[in-house]
């Protein structure tokens, strides 16, 4: 099976400090920590899997700038096969639907069987997975909790849905899921792992050999215009409540009663 | 010119799901902001006689599409349909409820659509005839307030539990329609085979108005029964942090926060939680938050309303009893 893991380089937010830059149009992003976006690690950690399990290959791709090599060689270590990097100017300030065209160009370029995405990205909405499976025309199931591979032609996923339920699906391949996290335990990643694919060549594709038009794409592509960003209110943090446990006991109680909605 | 709000009911077999409500409530607000309607999607089987009631909480028409294959919900037969009639009515916003079918939905829908999308909105608004959203980024540590550009409808979803519901008024009852659609056998490639139902009564964290969590501090998984005593009591739902399902205390699906779920009851107890920013991003936009931690330095006392420094396993108990004497 041919499998394409879509990942992408977020900032840290447990080892950053995030916070608007002087014009409101970014974040400030001098100092920033990148990593992989944590659902990522799961589709890659299940594209493995599923690979070792029955044959194929892993194939990941990021849209990014030339350092998010860096998270594509990451996830090679991990034991995917090949890394391509889609990176162009015209890809600057992409929403959600601009990534999902230029991952779309890629992969019509390629044949794939499965395409997997994480469920959502830290600094995105959650969205590139369907809108990419919409554009492709192929069906989609999202945060994806289990996968099983019934033949060349059909999968059978788990998804958590509301109520604590879970539904059991049966999808026409080729098709796009979104990976939950939860659904494995993604694999340690070691300084001699990334040393060993080091000088793996990983490909770099433009706008141009992709076909994208640089106006569908970007900020000129993007129908979800950003007014600015602000940090919350930090809050005045909690009323600290004192006195013996008896008394905090009752305090807690009158409060719950007035402000908790206990009755 | 695109004209009037519309919004998706969430049913299954045949039961409104609590953010219907929601988004129709918030739906009439930014109605009556624009002086347009407020018109509810209605998909599913045989729920026709369901629909007039949805003017209760603010509906002036309710659309409905009857089909056998509407049930359950599945992408392809809910995108299929909401495209087309979205097409022929061209409304101004189509605004959906973030849950786990919304989001399913969104994405997907917008993209055939082609029009931008807003996902996990905590806060909506009208500014000069456009929808203004806001939404929670990097783990809520930053808010992101956007717009549309050429793109109608403009497509949001919002996160569950926040936006305020109506009081229903059972005076009022929408207009109801048929809607006309087609769908194709040919373009449902998704086939629900079964639906494990959960039995255990719990209401789902994402939908709980109260929840008790546990973390680092409950120091293992039978300590969890002083957390569901406690929750029986006031009729919540117990949640954990990511460190105490790490631990392997409890199943993945209990767990509140970046990784797992976003919840927005009206009272979240935290209970050896000491609010890690994974954590936070999940339970934040709660509307009062308690937390009961040894440690005074804890960072959930920042994001808590009351705190109480104590040991939770004097504390917890004890209040469980008080709390019995009382409800």
């Amino acid at each position: 099976m041919e499998i394409l893991v879509c990942i992408k380089m977020v900032p840290d937010t447990a080892e950053n400090e995030i916070e608007p830059n002087s014009d409101g149009t970014d974040i400030e992003r001098d100092d920033l920590v990148y990593s992989v976006n944590e659902w990522d690690n799961y589709a890659v950690e299940e594209a493995i899997q599923i690979r070792d399990n029955i044959g194929g290959s892993v194939t990941v791709v990021t849209a990014g700038d030339e350092n998010s090599e860096e998270i594509l060689r990451r996830e090679m270590a991990m034991g995917a096969d090949k890394g391509i990097l889609l990176s162009d100017e015209a890809f600057l300030n992409s929403d959600g639907k601009g990534i999902a065209t230029i991952l779309r160009a890629e992969i019509e370029k390629g044949k794939y069987d499965l395409i997997l995405t994480g469920a959502q990205a830290d600094d995105g909405a959650a969205q590139v997975g369907g809108m990419l499976a919409a554009m492709l025309d192929i069906p989609y199931a999202s945060l994806v909790s289990s996968i099983e591979i019934i033949d060349d032609t059909r999968i059978k996923v788990g998804r958590e849905i509301e109520g604590g339920n879970r539904e059991m699906n049966e999808i026409d391949l080729p098709c796009v899921l979104s990976i939950q996290t939860g659904i494995n335990e993604p694999r340690y990643v070691g300084i001699r792992g990334i040393r060993k694919v080091a000088s793996l060549d990983i490909p770099v594709h433009n706008a141009s050999e992709l076909n994208i038009s640089p106006d569908t794409v970007g900020e000129a592509g993007s129908m979800v215009k950003k007014i600015d960003y602000f940090v919350p209110e930090p809050g005045e943090g909690a009323e600290i409540l004192e006195g013996s446990n008896e008394e905090i006991i009752e305090k807690l109680v009158d409060l719950l009663k007035s402000n908790g909605g206990i009755k | 010119m695109a004209q009037g709000v519309w919004t998706i009911a969430e049913q299954r077999n045949g039961e409104f799901r609590k953010i219907t409500y929601e988004m129709i409530s918030e739906g009439k607000r930014l109605a009556d902001a624009l002086g347009q309607e407020l018109t509810v999607l209605l998909l599913g089987s045989n729920i026709k006689d369901k629909a007039a009631d949805l003017g209760q909480y603010g509906a002036d028409k309710v659309l409905v599409a009857d089909d056998a294959r509407l049930e359950p919900y599945t992408t392809d037969a809910y995108v299929s349909v909401i495209a087309e009639l979205t097409k022929a009515n061209e409304p101004a916003i189509l605004l959906i409820g973030g849950s786990v079918q919304g989001k399913d939905l969104a994405g997907r829908l917008a993209a055939r659509l082609d029009v931008g999308m807003a996902q996990d909105c905590t806060e909506l608004l009208i500014d000069g005839g456009n929808l203004v959203a806001i939404r929670p980024i990097y783990a809520g540590k930053l808010y992101a307030k956007v717009t549309y550009e050429n793109s109608f409808p403009q497509m949001a979803t919002a996160r569950p539990n926040v936006m305020a519901m109506n009081e229903p008024d059972s005076s009022k009852s929408a207009e109801v329609a048929d809607a006309s659609f087609t769908l194709d056998d040919g373009m449902l490639k998704t086939k629900v085979v079964n639906v494990d139902k959960d039995t255990s009564g719990k209401v789902d964290l994402t939908e709980a108005d109260k929840i008790v969590s546990g973390g680092r501090g409950m120091k293992g998984a039978d300590e969890f029964k002083i957390l569901e005593d406690l929750a029986d009591v006031i009729g919540a739902s117990v949640g954990a942090s990511r460190s105490a399902v790490d631990a392997g205390w409890r199943e993945h699906t209990d767990q509140v926060g970046q990784t797992g779920k976003v919840v927005s009851p009206s009272l979240y107890i935290a209970c050896g939680i000491s609010g890690a920013i994974q954590h936070l991003a999940g339970m934040s936009t709660s509307k009062v938050i308690v937390a009961i931690n040894k440690d005074e330095d804890a960072p959930i006392f920042q994001k808590a309303d009351y705190g109480v420094v104590a040991d939770l396993f004097d504390v917890v108990p004890a209040l469980t009893e008080e709390l019995k004497k009382i409800v």
